[in-house]
Parts: structure tokens; C-alpha cells; sequence
């Protein structure tokens, strides 16, 4: 009985420290020395979120850069991946459409070896990235749908290659150009 | 593999070894009640902790004692999680106005969190309100590592002691852990944490207008918070449902290389503490290597399974359920750490990765999380082993087995028996069960060799309170709800409770002074006894079903065969 009456009050005093009083001070302590990245990382245009840096979103313009196909087309209630197994036919038709949509919409030659993000859905279904090469292969199709001359190729060009984020600290994670930046710094290309 | 891929696993293992006994000497100082340098600060802490729930830390108990404190106390924590559930609608913090959870799935998610299983049979962002995420989830998260850490604690204190009745007491043991080791090295990862992306606030979801004009609402909440001793206390129930490949729970490699390191770093802490509180460091390390040597080893296969060939799809390595920013090779380290541990996040969709290295995540569970573990539990569960092993050793010299100075006799064979065996006859059995019943086949993704991977998988982390999963099965159902409940209980307290049998038992004993007929257990030859007898009892109890599941998978994808 005592023991009964030491661990109601054991766990009541371990729970007001660890579930009330923990999260707010890392709250607290957050909102003052990174309050952009704990409120969600939010891309501001004109004043207004148009989403986070984090989160990828759908592009479905070819005016657009395209991020990677997403198993629940970037609705993030709830987050998921496919969880199709790699001896699946259903994933090998999707590969097989997602290349030869890749390669038609951009013009490619059948081919060109499709980078495998824009093969695979990701895991989240929020893949804020593609890899650099998926992005170069874009940048004749965007160039075209917006009618730029060959200057603001350039430019476009050199505006991926600004994108480019290395792997962190020089060894960690896969070289990756985040969509949402690029199509929010392409919207201000002149 | 790219050159590259090979220096992140160096520096991640490197990292490891480094870390291990720094902080397993810390954490064997706080157990053993001594001095340490977080003292001044955190002893006031402590002492007031103590003096508000009225706990004496200086009154002993009897294993008997410590079993009784550990059940009610994990049984308390249970009913909270289960009524936070239930009433949360009518509970505050709840800025979507998610409704009450169903019964059967409360009653799952409650038993996976107190028994540090954390499997997910639910979408965090569109079931739980933030008040059950914090003050229930949270709150589970620090505490059921801290019992598995009393327990391991109190075996230390069994081998340690000579005809001692006791084994210290469950509730300074709770404190302390908590206190010393898993609220500071969390406070500071989740700061961390939230410096590389993850969120913290307790604002409500956003919903913007995208650039492209479409409807997107952004879900939020306490989530570093519950990250990082998700990570550190070997938990892993995503705050979100993709778990750590979201990117508010992992959004950078530095987020994911820290993470990985937080999933093993304790439990592999935990052969130095050992090592040191049972008197002899070379000890600790003998384990730690043996652990090593088996992580090392499901690592290997799974990094060449991965960067293989695929055919049927015809590339070089599926991206498919994993991210740009982790790649393939942080995708596996991650697969294989989180089965390892008794972790269970994902940072890649498990149900997606190739044939051997599911099969090395499911081997990883089936030994019964031992290769590092669960903190404190993947310790106490590889003595169990490591008291086989010695006996086996004991059959072969003809003498009665010891360990460091213990005699090893019958009962403590049988506890660790059944501490080795328990979860394997749930696998076997709840999977067989599922496997001839309408409601286990109902919920299944896929038929055929996946889908009964599928079904072993998920018992196979139940049982072993993993809590990753194949999720293409949808697991919320009652059968499965109730089923996976039962197998998480079981996997806990039938290797927890021998476990203290066997600490109160050796307690007891007198030191008995190692004579030529006493097998070394410090050296090579122990290392490759252990590493047999895990082998061998993983081996013998699941190859029949696994040759059915991801091995012949594995012959078709050779084969380049789908289905």
C-alpha cells in the first residue's frame, strides 16, 4: 500500500518534470534563439506563407521545377511513403512511367539515365529536395515554357548551381537543391 | 558506393566508440551514487524530487521488491496514456480538435510506449492532440527508458553485491536516471535539434496558399522536445507518422547523423557502465565489442543489398521510401542502428528496402534486441546470453559455470532461458495465428512472400519492443491492436522480471575466486562463444519462417522477378 502510494506520487512529480516542464523550457528557449526554424521553417512571399522551406509541395506547371513524386501528393495529414517492396510490379510500371514522363516533358532522349529521386516517392512524401542533376535536366524545359533567351538561360543555369546544397560539413548526406527555394528565387529571375 | 559512403560509417562507428565510455562512465558514477560533475547542479534537483513524492533512497529492496515497483509504476504510466486518449477531446492543447482515440488502439498505443516499444499503429499528426503527445507520450518516453536503466542498474548491483538481500531501490533509481542522464542529455539534443529544423511550438497546424495556389496545411507542435528522447531513450514513435523521415523530425544530414548517434549511443554506453560497476572494465568492453562486431556485420550486408543492381526496376539502388538528403548509405546505417537498438524510428520506409537488408533489420529484433539494445534492456537481455553461453562453456570444461565471480547454477539458467526464448514463441506463434486468420490476412498490402514478411516483421518488433514496422500493413485494427498489445507486454516484463530473478539470486552468492577450472570469460574465445550462442538461437528458431519470407524474396530479386 505504501508502495502503491510512493508511485502514484513518483510518477506525478516525474511527469510534471518531464512532460510539462521540459517541453515548455525547450520551448522557451527555442522561441528566443531559433524562432524561423521552431515555428516551421516558413517561406514568406509578399507578406503572405506560401509554405515551408522543409516541406516539399506540388508543382504541377512546367513553368515550375518538378520535385519528386510524392505517394500522397505533398498532403501532409497524414505524412507516408508507398511501402511498395522492391519486387513489386506496381512499382516497377510507376518507374517505368515516371522515366518516360521525365524524359518527355523535358525532351530527353530515352536514353538518358533518369537521376532515381524522380523515379521513387520518398519516404515522407515531403521530400523538400531533389538532387542537383534532376534539377540541370529541368532547366531547358523551364527555360522554353517561360520563353527566356539564352541569357536568362544562363542565368537560370547559374541560379541551380547557386541552389546546390553540399553534403553538411563536407561529408554528411547527399548533395540536394531544395524545389520550393528554387522556384520561389526563379518567380524573382529577371 | 561512393568513397564518400564509406567515411560516414567510419566516422559514425568512430564516433560511437569514442563516446561509449565517456558517457558510460558518467552514467556508472550516477548509478552508483557517487559524485559527478553535474552534481552541484542536479543534486538539489534530485533531493527535491525525492522529498515531494516521499521516497527514501537509502531503504533497499529485495528483487521481489523492485519487480513489485516496476510493474505498478509501469502499469500507472499504461492507464494514464490510455485515459489521455480517451478524453482528449474534451482536454485542452488540442488545436485541431482531434477526436478520442478508438479503445483498442489507445490501449496499443498505451502498452507501446510504457514498454519502450513506441510501434506506431497511429499517424501522430492526424490522431494525437498535443497535451497526449507531451504529457502522455513524453512522459513514457523518459520513463520506460529509465526503468529499463534501474533494472540494469539493479542487475550491476547483483553481480556486484556478496550475500547481499538487496538491490538497491526502484524509485531513486528512476530519479536518478531520469534526473542525471536522459533529461540533460535531452534538453540540450532538442535545442540542438531545433537549430538544424525541427519544430517547437505549440501553435496550431498553418494552412498557406503554395505557389502554385494549392491548399497545403503544414502540421506543428512539440515535436523536438519528444525527438530527442525518442532518439536517446531508445523509443522511436514518431511524432509524425513518417517518423524521422519527415522532414520537421530529420530535416538535415547533421539532424540525421546525430539522431543515428543518439539511437545506439546509451545502450552502447551501457558495457562500460557495466564494465565499471561490476568491477571490471575489460568486461564491458568484451560486450561492447561482441555488440560491434554483430552491428558491423548486418551493416555490411545490408549496405551491399542496398547498392545493388536491382533488375526488375533497372537501376542502381532503389530510392523508393527514402530521402534526398539521406541517400542510400545513411538510409541503411539508420535501418540497421534503429533494429539494433530496440529504436524503431525510420528514416527510410522499411516495407521498401531490398530483401537482405529487411532480413538483417528482422534478425537485428529476432535475437530479442541485444546488439546494444534497449537501454538497460539491451544490457540485461545480453546477459541472459552471456549466462548461456558461460553455461555452455561450463558443459564443455565440466565445472560449474561462473560469472565474475558468481556462480552460475540452474535457476538463473532457466530465468535467462526464458528471458532468450520468451519473445521468439510469441513471434512464431502470433505470426502463425495471423497467418491462418481472416483478420491477420485482411489488413495486409501485398500477398505472397512480402506480405508474410509483413506479418513476421510486425511481431517480430512487437515482441521485441522495436517498434518499427513494415507499414504497408495497416496494423490498426483490433486484431492486430490486441495482438501486437500483447506481444509488446510480453516481450518486456518476460525478459525483465528473470532478469531481476536472477540479480536478487546472485546478490546472495559469495565471490568465488576464479580457479584453473574457470572459463575466462575476458577474452576472444568468450567473444566468439557469445556471438555462436546469439547466432545459433536467432538462427535455429527463425530460419524456417525466414527462408519462406525474405530469403526467397531475395532469390527473386536476383532473379530479377517481381509479383
Amino acid at each position: 500500500m505504501k508502495q502503491l502510494l510512493t508511485c502514484f506520487r513518483v510518477f506525478i512529480v516525474l511527469t510534471l518534470l518531464t512532460g510539462v516542464l521540459y517541453p515548455l523550457a525547450v520551448t522557451a528557449v527555442v522561441r528566443l534563439i531559433f524562432p524561423y526554424r521552431a515555428g516551421g521553417s516558413l517561406v514568406v512571399v509578399q507578406k503572405k506563407a506560401v509554405g515551408s522551406e522543409l516541406i516539399g509541395q506540388q508543382f504541377t506547371s512546367y513553368r515550375y521545377f518538378q520535385p519528386r513524386p510524392s505517394a500522397i501528393a505533398y498532403n501532409p495529414l497524414p505524412s507516408g511513403g508507398s511501402n511498395l517492396s522492391c519486387t513489386s510490379l506496381q512499382l516497377r510500371d510507376s518507374v517505368e512511367n515516371r522515366g518516360r514522363q521525365f524524359c518527355n516533358s523535358n525532351r530527353l532522349s530515352r536514353q538518358t539515365v533518369v537521376p532515381p529521386d524522380m523515379l521513387f516517392a520518398s519516404a515522407s512524401g515531403l521530400d523538400p529536395d531533389i538532387s542537383p542533376e534532376a534539377a540541370r535536366l529541368q532547366i531547358a524545359r523551364v527555360a522554353r515554357e517561360r520563353n527566356y533567351s539564352k541569357a536568362q538561360t544562363a542565368a537560370l543555369a547559374l541560379l541551380v548551381e547557386h541552389s546546390v546544397a553540399p553534403p553538411q560539413m563536407g561529408f554528411l548526406g547527399e548533395p540536394r537543391v531544395n524545389v520550393l527555394r528554387l522556384n520561389e528565387a526563379l518567380d524573382n529571375l529577371k | 558506393m561512393h568513397p564518400m559512403d564509406v567515411v560516414q560509417v567510419i566516422v559514425y562507428i568512430a564516433a560511437l566508440t569514442v563516446l561509449a565510455p565517456l558517457l558510460g562512465a558518467y552514467m556508472a558514477d550516477v548509478l552508483s551514487q557517487k559524485r559527478c560533475f553535474l552534481s552541484p547542479l542536479l543534486r538539489p534537483v534530485e533531493n527535491a524530487l525525492y522529498r515531494l513524492s516521499g521516497v527514501d533512497p537509502e531503504e533497499e529492496m529485495t528483487w521481489k521488491q523492485y519487480c513489485v515497483a516496476l510493474l505498478i509504476f509501469s502499469g500507472l504510466g499504461m492507464a494514464v496514456v490510455f485515459c489521455l486518449q480517451l478524453t482528449q477531446k474534451i482536454l485542452p492543447f488540442n488545436p485541431q480538435h482531434l477526436p478520442a482515440v478508438s479503445w483498442h488502439l489507445a490501449l496499443n498505443t498505451a502498452i507501446s510506449f510504457m514498454t519502450n516499444t513506441n510501434w506506431q499503429a497511429y499517424a501522430g499528426e492526424t490522431t494525437l492532440s498535443y497535451l497526449t503527445q507531451f504529457l502522455g507520450l513524453t512522459v513514457q518516453n523518459f520513463v520506460s527508458a529509465a526503468t529499463g536503466i534501474a533494472v540494469f542498474a539493479a542487475l550491476c548491483r547483483g553481480i556486484g553485491r556478496r550475500s547481499s538481500e538487496t538491490i538497491g531501490n526502484f524509485w531513486a533509481d528512476c530519479v536518478r536516471s531520469t534526473v542525471y542522464i536522459l533529461l540533460p542529455l535531452s534538453l540540450v539534443f532538442a535545442v540542438i535539434l531545433v537549430g538544424q529544423g525541427v519544430v517547437q511550438t505549440l501553435r496550431p497546424y498553418v494552412t498557406v496558399t503554395t505557389i502554385e495556389g494549392q491548399q497545403q496545411t503544414i502540421p506543428l507542435g512539440p515535436a523536438a522536445s519528444q525527438i530527442a528522447i525518442k532518439q536517446l531513450g531508445t523509443n522511436g514513435g514518431g511524432f509524425f507518422n513518417a517518423n524521422s523521415a519527415h522532414p520537421f523530425e530529420n530535416p538535415t544530414p547533421l539532424s540525421n547523423f546525430l539522431e543515428m548517434l543518439a539511437i545506439l549511443l546509451v545502450a552502447a554506453s551501457m558495457t562500460y557502465t557495466f564494465g565499471k560497476m561490476v568491477g571490471s572494465k575489460r568486461q564491458g568492453w568484451i560486450l561492447f565489442v561482441s555488440m560491434l562486431v554483430l552491428f558491423i556485420g548486418g551493416l555490411t550486408v545490408s549496405l551491399y543489398a542496398e547498392h545493388a543492381d536491382n533488375r526488375l526496376l533497372g537501376v542502381a539502388g532503389s530510392l523508393e521510401g527514402k530521402e534526398t538528403r539521406f541517400g542510400i548509405t545513411n538510409s541503411v546505417i539508420w535501418s540497421t542502428a534503429t533494429t539494433a537498438a530496440s529504436n524503431g524510428s525510420i528514416n527510410a520506409m522499411h516495407e521498401s528496402l531490398s530483401p537482405l537488408a529487411a532480413l538483417v533489420a528482422m534478425f537485428n529484433m529476432m535475437v530479442g534486441e541485444v546488439i546494444f539494445g534497449g537501454v538497460g534492456s539491451g544490457l540485461y537481455g545480453m546477459i541472459a546470453y552471456v549466462i548461456l553461453a558461460v553455461f555452455i562453456a561450463g558443459l564443455m570444461v565440466g565445472r560449474t559455470p561462473e560469472y565474475l565471480g558468481k556462480k552460475i547454477e540452474s535457476f538463473e539458467i532457466k530465468m535467462s532461458v526464458i528471458a532468450v526464448l520468451a519473445s521468439s514463441i510469441v513471434v512464431l506463434f502470433s505470426g502463425a495465428l495471423a497467418c491462418i486468420t481472416p483478420a491477420g490476412l485482411a489488413t495486409l498490402s501485398t500477398s505472397g512472400t512480402h506480405g508474410l514478411t509483413e506479418i513476421l516483421y510486425a511481431f517480430a518488433s512487437a515482441a521485441n519492443n522495436n517498434g518499427s514496422a513494415f507499414a504497408g500493413l495497416n496494423a490498426n485494427t483490433p486484431f492486430y491492436d490486441l495482438l501486437t498489445g500483447a506481444a509488446m507486454l510480453i516481450g518486456r516484463f518476460s525478459v525483465s522480471v528473470p532478469m531481476l530473478a536472477v540479480a536478487g539470486h546472485l546478490a546472495q552468492k559469495k565471490f568465488t575466486p576464479p580457479s584453473a577450472g574457470t572459463f575466462p570469460t575476458d577474452g576472444a574465445l568468450f567473444v566468439l562463444l557469445l556471438l555462436g550462442t546469439i547466432i545459433i538461437i536467432g538462427a535455429l528458431n527463425f530460419f524456417p519462417v525466414l527462408s519462406l519470407g525474405p530469403v526467397i524474396e531475395h532469390l527473386f530479386f536476383i532473379a530479377g522477378k517481381g509479383f
